[in-house]
């Protein structure tokens, strides 16, 4: 079991106001994602949910039981650091079994544990190495290996991916996605790469400015972004956003629409825009344009598209993918 | 681009280096070469550089004269008594202010560094008259105080910046694993600052080593440590050049041999978070 929720949680440093007033609950089992840009206080909330920071203000209840005043230890949740946090001296063996012997658990029962989590992970063959002798991937593994041993009610991540190149980012993505598939125990998961958000959560949690702008599942928030905010974040390439009359003329502030909801022409079409730049990836093609009195766009193009800088072409917006804001920034149906 | 050096620039280079480093150990050369010389010698005008006749009269004389091995044990116990005692309060304080700093902390830091500026005859007077009043003069455990309390910033100010370079992280995750304040600071922070801890316990242990000014004031003969054994062959009725020198001699060379086993970890503890 681990379910968590948060009532009214606030954290304030001196007179900086960090987290102010985030109501929320994560089911058990679920992979939770805290999304947004970078000190929008996403980090601060996971570490007021491991109990590494004092409330302000609030209520943390895990399993329905009030954690406020508990000690991160007995929350019974493991954490996994940005840094990986090993312990530098200890074998990749202590570094897993320390929180076990920390528990005082009986030594069979230890060496059995870490052999397991060691499996799982393929660190069997590292168990003797240090830290230092290990690469940023199994490194990573040894983090999480130190977490699983725990049986923890939820796994905390901090940004676990963020000091790993492009390749390996993905395929530890991969296997943290199979990990809790496999345990099926509630994970939170803070991120500001938007992409890790949508790939793995079941719920995503983005936040602004330390409160929460939405949450809702990865399509929900792409097909139904409640502001502009989390239109512009949610999503890659950005969200294209027109104003004044284009917009007015669907009764909105502003619309929105998705590089991939606007259809390419070199003959007809609403929008008159001129190529700056073409990205061809093969799969895709990235037109990026602009048109006078409508701003810059992204485009992208399924597949290969003859067109390069220069070109001056047409773009329509699928009306049925249009997302139209009123002058806050909020969701107009 | 490393600069281009010609090998007549390189060599006049390490010549004058190799000057001012002799120039640098010159005193102390003179000290040990005297130490062997008889007192006729050792006044000698002009001065007898290598051609005299050797001797280890002095050293005998020194050791019957006043003990050498007594004042030996004297510094070795309050250098190293006195850095226990300090470590077992500065490991706790320089936890405190790396990982739990409050708004005072610099002030706090810096105040512990100002007391360093004060000269010590400036509370001469008053630590004298407590020592007499409290029976603590030519007393081990009264100089090993001082010297802990006169050493306590440099311990702290040390330990400080190393466990500034410790990733707060890993105290954190240490804390996730459920180790208590205790068990934190023994099994994680203590083995990751083995090092820092080292370093600074050996450039304390020189500075008690060679304290003065409180070890020859606060005793007499039964605590002095070697300090005093320098002192006493520089009498009113004049010094004994030779006999000084060979005190000197042995007074520094406990010191002096420990300090070159160790220039790498003290030069590491000096220059450490200079750069990362």
């Amino acid at each position: 079991m681990g379910s968590i929720e948060l009532k009214n949680v606030r954290k304030d440093f001196g007179p900086i106001k960090v987290i102010n007033g985030v109501d929320l609950k994560i089911e058990d089992g679920e992979f939770a994602v805290f999304v947004g840009p970078s000190g929008c206080g996403k980090s601060t909330l996971l570490r007021l949910i491991a109990g590494l920071e004092d409330l302000s203000a609030g209520q943390i209840l895990i399993d329905g039981k009030d954690v406020s005043e508990v000690g991160p230890a007995q929350r019974g949740l493991a954490m996994v650091f940005q840094s990986y946090a090993l312990y530098p001296h200890m074998s990749v063996r202590g570094n897993i079994a320390f929180a076990l012997k920390m528990a005082k658990q009986p030594a069979e029962m230890i060496a059995a544990k870490v052999n397991k989590a060691a499996a799982t992970l393929n660190l069997t063959d590292y168990l003797d190495r240090k830290p230092r002798q290990l690469s940023g991937g199994q490194r990573q593994r040894v983090a999480i290996g130190r977490a699983i041993v725990r049986e923890p009610k939820a796994f905390l991540f901090d940004e676990p991916l963020s000091n790993l190149d492009a390749a390996l980012r993905v395929q530890m993505r991969v296997e943290i996605g199979e990990l809790h598939h496999q345990l099926k125990t509630t994970m939170i998961y803070v991120t500001h790469d938007q992409v890790e958000a949508m790939t793995m959560a079941d719920k995503i949690v983005v936040l602004d400015r330390g409160s929460v702008a939405q949450v809702g599942s990865p399509l929900e928030l792409y097909n139904k972004p409640n502001g502009l905010f989390v239109a512009k974040f949610i999503g890659s390439p950005i969200m294209n956003i027109v104003e004044g009359e284009h917009a007015a003329r669907r009764n909105a502030t502003s619309i929105g629409i998705r590089p991939e909801h606007l259809d390419i022409s070199k003959t007809a079409g609403e929008w008159p825009v001129r190529v700056r730049l073409a990205e061809h990836l093969g799969s895709d093609t990235f037109v990026y344009a602009e048109g006078e009195g409508l701003g810059h766009f992204t485009v992208r193009v399924a597949g290969e598209a003859d067109l390069r800088a220069g070109d001056n072409v047409f773009l329509t917006p699928r009306e049925d993918r249009i997302h139209k804001f009123d002058k806050d920034g909020r969701r107009l149906e | 681009m490393a600069r281009k050096v010609s090998t007549t620039r390189r060599a006049s280079i390490t010549a004058l280096a190799w000057a001012v480093g002799l120039l640098i150990f010159f005193p102390i050369l003179w000290t040990v070469l005297t130490g062997f010389k008889t007192e006729g010698d050792a006044y000698a005008i002009p001065p007898k550089f290598l051609f005299f006749s050797w001797t280890l009269e002095n050293y005998t004389e020194v050791q019957q004269r006043s003990d050498y091995l007594a004042h030996a044990l004297n510094s070795i116990l309050l250098s190293v008594g006195s850095n226990i005692v300090g470590l077992i309060i500065a490991v706790p304080a320089a936890w405190a202010m790396a990982f739990s700093p409050t708004k005072r902390t610099k002030d706090l830091l810096m105040w512990m560094l100002s007391t360093k500026m004060m000269p010590s005859a400036g509370v001469f007077m008053a630590i004298y008259f407590l020592f007499q009043e409290f029976h603590l003069l030519d007393n081990r455990t009264g100089v090993g105080f001082v010297l802990m309390m006169s050493n306590l910033p440099i311990l702290v100010w040390m330990l400080y910046t190393y466990f500034k370079e410790i990733p707060v992280d890993i105290l954190e995750a240490a804390r996730m694993d459920g180790a208590t304040l205790f068990e934190e600071i023994v099994y994680v922070l203590t083995p990751m600052a083995i090092p820092g801890i080292a370093s600074t316990m050996l450039l304390s242990i020189i500075l008690s080593w060679n304290e003065a000014f409180w070890t020859l004031n606060l005793t007499t003969f039964n605590a002095a440590p070697l300090t005093y054994l320098i002192a006493q062959f520089s009498s009113p009725e004049g010094t004994f050049w030779a006999k000084l020198s060979a005190a000197s001699t042995l007074a520094i060379a406990p010191i002096l041999i420990l300090g070159w086993f160790s220039q790498k970890q003290l030069v590491r503890g000096l220059t450490f978070g200079a750069v990362k």
